[in-house]
């Protein structure tokens, strides 16, 4: 029997999340623990979240540059508004899940490069979040905080989290009608309108999903940093469409992977540890980091060829 | 308007369609009975896709009304199209090849939602492929994606004739035994039969003029956005037909007998098969069953003999794909860049474009193939289907390769544009240029010089000159298979 496209697609991710997290191991024994592993893993879960919202943009072939500044700007209200006057701050949240909905309706209507349109919101978010909050500071909700550092029996709570949101995101947008809908929209758009589905409302549909989870990630952010700052999740854009890639998921087809994404997430912050323990110089890390995710990303071109022969043959 | 047919399934009373100043449907009535199945002929270019498009409600004529059941239908739409039982097969194959078979199936069907809707869907369109296709071998979870062309239009073929709850009653089928080989196109007119027998109507538009004969119970006729003749079966004769559609008299082509053997061009070995090569100056034909190895072969061959890293000064190959939409036409672009982009380099200067010259070389071919459009600078995707594989045939043959592959170029191009190429193709291979082509159609295999049999991958027969023929190239397709 042939191993199918998709166990192959999951398979790169998961191998390169068991080496490194050997090599983490083999280096500093003492991660293999309850603290360990949580400290390893507790920043993963704020970008694992960023990784499902710029998935979901993927799925329906746009990009999204705005996923950082957007999680820098939900932090900021989340650290202010939602912890001083928690309806305010709900209400200023769904808006900007309304706000998402509203951009994909325009990409979509005015046949618009999603690149241009998110790359200009990124400056309006980070306008609004130094507007928020000039100086690094505010409170973190005292529920957001007390769900990141809580501590469930057996596995730490950055684990169990990892692991309920790739089942939670799978069974979304894997298995339900919703999900076939939008990943259709990403595979053959004009197929989906020929069944006579509103593609507009598919695609309002999976931005504000998408803002949901990327809501979701900055209040957990704060909840681990107990502060925000404007520019707290910059890195965030980056690191999410690598993960996604790392993950299984292609830019163009509407061809993901949930699971796959939250490991790629769980990879690319366990590259950084593992740097570290590797007492490799801070001004390397950056470039190692590159080229941990050149090397598995080479692994998976080279899986897709052996692939590609095995229909060969 | 009064009715004049009451009791149709679908009836479009004098619709009217342009496109800037081309009109596309001029004053067309059709009227779809239960029971029936209307074939649908012309070339290309003549108003087929679009009275499709108006009939599935994707395309709102600018004049005309549409009638259902004895009432108007206003607004109509794709969603009112469906909820009265339309669905549609299109040319270019419109799955999803990122979903499965089953998901496929729910974007089709908007009513299947609800909790526990895969096994649900999973049911019907199993049911409708053991109906339609008995013995396909196709596991209907797997993703699209790793199907091969024949099984993806088998698929959409039997997700038209699935019933979800709302039942089908006007399946339009257009060209859908292009990608299908003999026997599967037999088991879709053997369906077809069955359920128009059963009340359904179905609208069979092929340029195999055979089917349609042996399949409708009308044949309409279109030309230039109007419908010049409509007889019942049996009205009309293959030669009635095409002369009909207002094409020179298809003429079985004498077939070009090999010359003395010169140098080969080009040679390749596959494993467990006969060695191929092809000679300066020849048309070899690649035949077989469809997708038994002969584009990966083509593919290939032109992996080898194209530079990987380095444009060549000199192309060695040159390429005219089949799947147009997969791998042939720049969506975006105009019809000028889509025919000069093989051959930017003649076209430049020290690196720069020289825009007059392409103009020029545009020109030429728009008057040497004839291609339908005012102006070369319209964008591809404006051309009907047989027009822009026009476009790929030039862009192909404009260029200095000695070697032109072929991947089953004439998937869906009318009788008339058929033959202007065969002529072209002979011209030029009476020039020197050898031509390696792939093909579904017997008729075109026999005006090859050689013909190689493909089955499971591997060249199993070699068949020259006035062995090739239909028989020939059957029983060696089927040899060894019934064993």
């Amino acid at each position: 029997m042939r191993i199918s496209t998709d166990t192959l697609r999951l398979a790169v991710p998961v191998v390169s999340l068991l080496l490194l997290l050997a090599g983490v191991f083999y280096l500093q024994p003492r991660a293999m623990s309850y603290t360990g592993l949580n400290l390893l893993f507790n920043l993963a879960v704020p970008i694992a979240l960023a990784t499902i919202a710029q998935m979901l943009i993927m799925a329906v072939n746009d990009l999204d540059l705005s996923m950082g500044t957007f999680v820098s700007f939900v932090a900021c209200v989340a650290a202010t508004y939602l912890h001083d006057t928690p309806l305010l701050g709900a209400a200023i949240l769904l808006a900007a899940i309304a706000a998402y909905a509203v951009m994909g309706v325009i990409i979509y209507l005015r046949d618009l490069p999603s690149i241009v349109v998110t790359l200009g919101m990124s400056f309006v978010w980070a306008g609004l979040a130094v507007l928020i909050l000039p100086a690094p500071g505010g409170t973190a909700p005292e529920w957001a905080r007390a769900a990141m550092i809580s501590k469930p029996p057996l596995m730490p709570m950055a684990i169990v989290a990892s692991a309920v949101l790739a089942v939670f995101a799978h069974l979304l947008i894997m298995r339900s009608s919703f999900g076939v809908l939008i990943r259709g929209v990403g595979g053959n758009q004009r197929s989906v309108l020929r069944a006579g589905w509103p593609i507009v409302a598919a695609r309002a549909g999976a931005y504000a999903l998408a803002a949901t989870f990327a809501v979701a990630a900055g209040i957990c952010l704060v909840g681990l940093t107990t502060s925000a700052d404007a520019n707290i999740a910059l890195r965030y854009t980056l690191l999410s469409i690598a993960g996604v890639i790392l993950g299984g998921g292609e830019f163009t087809g509407g061809r993901i992977s949930p699971i796959g994404a939250v490991i790629g997430a769980l990879t690319l912050t366990l590259a950084g540890s593992f740097l570290s323990f590797l007492r490799i110089s801070p001004d390397w890390q950056i470039g190692a980091q590159g080229a941990i995710l050149i090397i598995v990303l080479a692994l998976r071109l080279l899986l897709n060829r052996l692939e590609s022969k095995g229909d060969m043959a | 308007m009064p009715l004049s047919h009451p009791s149709a399934v679908l009836e479009v009373a004098n619709a009217t369609v342009r496109f800037g100043e081309v009109r596309a449907l001029d004053g067309v009535s059709l009227a779809i009975m239960p029971g029936e199945c209307i074939g649908l002929v012309g070339h290309n270019g003549a108003g087929k896709s679009t009275i499709v498009a108006v009939i599935n409600g994707s395309l709102s004529p600018h004049q005309g009304e549409i009638f259902s059941d004895s009432t108007r239908l206003a607004p109509y739409g794709i969603g009112v199209a469906r909820s009265r039982g339309v669905r549609c097969v299109f040319q270019e194959l419109s799955l999803c090849p990122n979903l499965s078979i089953v998901e496929n199936t729910r974007i089709m069907h908007r009513n299947l939602g609800g909790f526990g809707w895969r096994a649900r869907v999973r049911g019907i369109i199993a049911a409708s492929l053991d109906a339609v296709f008995p013995g396909h071998g196709i596991d209907v979870g797997g993703p699209v994606g790793a199907l091969s062309i024949a099984q993806r239009q088998m698929v959409e073929i039997a997700m038209a004739f699935s019933d979800s709850g709302q039942p089908p009653r006007l399946v339009i089928l257009d060209e859908p035994t292009s990608s299908l080989d003999a026997g599967l196109a037999a088991q879709l007119l053997a369906h077809v039969r069955r359920f128009v027998a059963t009340g359904g109507a179905v609208i069979l538009i092929s340029h195999m003029l055979n089917e349609i004969l042996e399949t409708a119970s009308r044949v309409v006729v279109m030309k230039d956005g109007k419908i010049v003749a409509e007889r019942g079966a049996g009205g009309f004769d293959h030669a009635g037909l095409v002369k009909a559609m207002g094409s020179a008299v298809a003429h079985q082509a004498a077939a070009r007998r090999s010359h003395a053997a010169t140098e080969p061009v080009l040679e390749l070995s596959l494993p467990k098969s006969q060695p191929f090569r092809a000679c300066k100056g020849e048309v070899v034909g690649l035949a077989g069953l469809g997708g038994h190895g002969q584009t990966r072969m083509l593919l290939a061959m032109f992996d080898r003999h194209s530079p990987q890293w380095w444009p060549r000064r000199d192309p060695a190959v040159t390429f005219v794909a089949g799947d147009r939409r997969e791998n042939g036409i720049f969506d975006l672009w105009s019809i000028l860049k889509n025919m000069t982009v093989a051959s930017l380099g003649d076209l430049s200067r020290r690196g720069l474009l020289q825009d007059a010259a392409e103009t020029k070389r545009g020109a030429d071919w728009k008057a040497r193939i004839e291609i339908r459009t005012p102006d070369m600078e319209n964008p591809i995707l404006s051309l009907s289907g047989g027009n822009q594989q026009k476009v790929l045939f030039a862009r192909a043959l404009s260029t200095r390769a000695p070697v032109v592959l072929m991947d089953d170029p004439m998937r869906g191009v009318d009788v008339g544009t058929k033959q202007e190429v065969y002529g072209m193709i002979r011209a030029e291979a009476e020039a020197g240029r050898t031509f390696v082509w792939y093909s579904t159609e017997m008729e075109e295999m026999q005006l090859c010089d050689r013909v190689y049999v493909f089955r499971n991958g591997a060249i199993v027969a070699e068949l020259v000159g006035d062995a090739i023929s239909e028989q020939d190239i059957l029983r060696a397709s089927f040899e060894g298979a019934a064993a």
